[in-house]
């Protein structure tokens, strides 16, 4: 934090990047982002909770704004979904699971605009040592999300073809049946699986962990022009540019989100494809 | 920032949104909207269905008006020609009272001319029996010579 006078930048990143922690039992992977998970179910009940509200309220007359506002955000999802998935009733579960991604997504990503260092004084009250507000930059978020949509994939396809049939395709498929070709067979359909999840996330994780790190840069340039006397040009130029940033920052918020349903979408779609 | 058990918090997360979403959120929304989109095609199929029956209405009204306008043509010459009859007619029976009339005129004129006729032989008759007896200086026996006189009343 600013107060820090003696932080030099990499110290002042490092600060903003530590994330509060809570260790839950033996080993490093047994310790919860405490942070993160704040964050990230406040934003998901804001959302879904502000599209139940406006959704338990809706009217098949004459919609008000509101109400019109979410149906335009219900449309979207929907032509998306209908455009992609044609293996039966969307309204089931692929449109729901596309809005719920959505909606979660483009919120986590744009706590991105939230300057850092006035977050952090409220959040200090909360953790001291480090609080980090963008569930989507960081990789735990990133990944329960695609490995969510990876088992959903697999679910899907052995709910669609049988426990049988996918096992079939796991070995068969795409090369051929040749007996000689099983293992170059489950190799590829392994690593389908894997650069697909790890692709899904990553792409949104360093997306939106670059764009954190430039904020953060910016605003450390704000935060040392106010303590070196270099007559507050650093603190105006990084105004200047941290807006730039952020009108650009938008852009990749809502893509970021766009292209992490739309794959999701076209992943449980794919899975109901047979080979 | 290190794969953590957070990862499987966020997960059950995730799983409870979209929980939440497939069952309180998207079959509310979905309703409503299909809901709208039947009045609408309701209200479209009515307004059809409206215009037809204005265009039936009015054919049949168009119809109706070109009955009575024929109707009332029919009437019209009926009617023109009922009057030229009874001109006919009017002129007919004037013609014939007109006739009848006249006839009866000519009849009245030849029965007085006849009477005239009748009553100047009288008097010319008693004329030449006057100028006879003024001729004969005396008087003359009427019955003694009725005989004669009549003769010369029919010769007059």
């Amino acid at each position: 934090m600013v107060e820090g006078a003696e932080q030099t930048p990499s110290e002042y990143i490092q600060h903003h990047l530590t994330s509060f922690t809570k260790p839950i039992g033996e080993g490093a992977f047994w310790t919860l982002n405490v942070d993160l998970l704040m964050v990230s179910i406040l934003l998901g009940i804001v959302g879904c909770g502000f599209i139940w509200w406006v959704v338990r309220g809706a009217t098949s007359g004459v919609p008000n704004k509101r109400q019109a506002a979410v149906e335009l955000l219900f449309d979207f999802i929907d032509e998306q979904a209908k455009g992609i998935f044609h293996h039966g009733d969307r309204n089931r579960f692929v449109a729901p699971l596309a809005l719920t991604v959505f909606v979660w997504v483009v919120l986590m990503n744009a706590m991105d605009f939230l300057p850092a260092d006035l977050v952090g004084l409220a959040t200090h009250h909360i953790s001291e040592h480090g609080f980090r507000y963008v569930p989507t930059a960081d990789v735990n978020t990133t990944f329960a999300l695609s490995i969510s949509v990876l088992v959903l994939t697999i679910v899907f396809a052995i709910s669609v073809k049988g426990f049988g049939g996918w096992l079939h395709e796991l070995f068969f498929a795409p090369f051929g049946s040749h007996p000689l070709l099983v293992p170059a067979n489950f190799l590829f359909q392994m690593v389908e699986y894997v650069s697909k999840t790890l692709s899904h996330s990553l792409r949104l994780f360093g997306n939106m962990y670059a764009g954190e790190i430039l904020f953060l840069l910016l605003w450390m340039w704000a935060a040392h022009s106010s303590l070196s006397g270099d007559h507050l040009v650093g603190w105006f130029s990084s105004v200047l540019l941290g807006l730039g940033w952020a009108i650009f920052h938008i852009l990749i918020v809502l893509l970021q989100a766009y292209i992490f349903m739309m794959l999701t979408v076209v992943y449980i779609s794919m899975a109901h494809e047979h080979h | 920032m290190n794969i953590t058990a957070t990862l499987l918090a966020q997960a059950a997360v995730f799983a409870l949104f979209i929980a939440f979403t497939v069952k309180f959120i998207w079959p509310h929304m979905v309703r409503a909207i299909e809901a709208r989109q039947k009045t609408i095609a309701d209200g479209l199929a009515a307004a059809d269905q409206g215009r037809r029956s204005l265009e039936q209405s009015n054919r049949q009204a168009e119809e109706t008006l070109q009955q009575a306008r024929s109707r009332a043509a029919e009437l019209l010459a009926q009617a023109e020609k009922r009057a030229a009859e009874l001109v006919d007619e009017a002129r007919t029976a004037a013609r014939e009272e007109g006739g009848r009339e006249k006839a009866a005129a000519k009849a009245e004129i030849a029965q007085e001319m006849s009477r005239a006729r009748e009553q100047l032989r009288d008097q010319v008759a008693s004329l030449a029996v006057a100028g006879a007896e003024k001729i004969l200086r005396r008087e003359v026996d009427a019955r003694a010579h009725a005989e004669l006189l009549e003769q010369i009343k029919r010769q007059l």
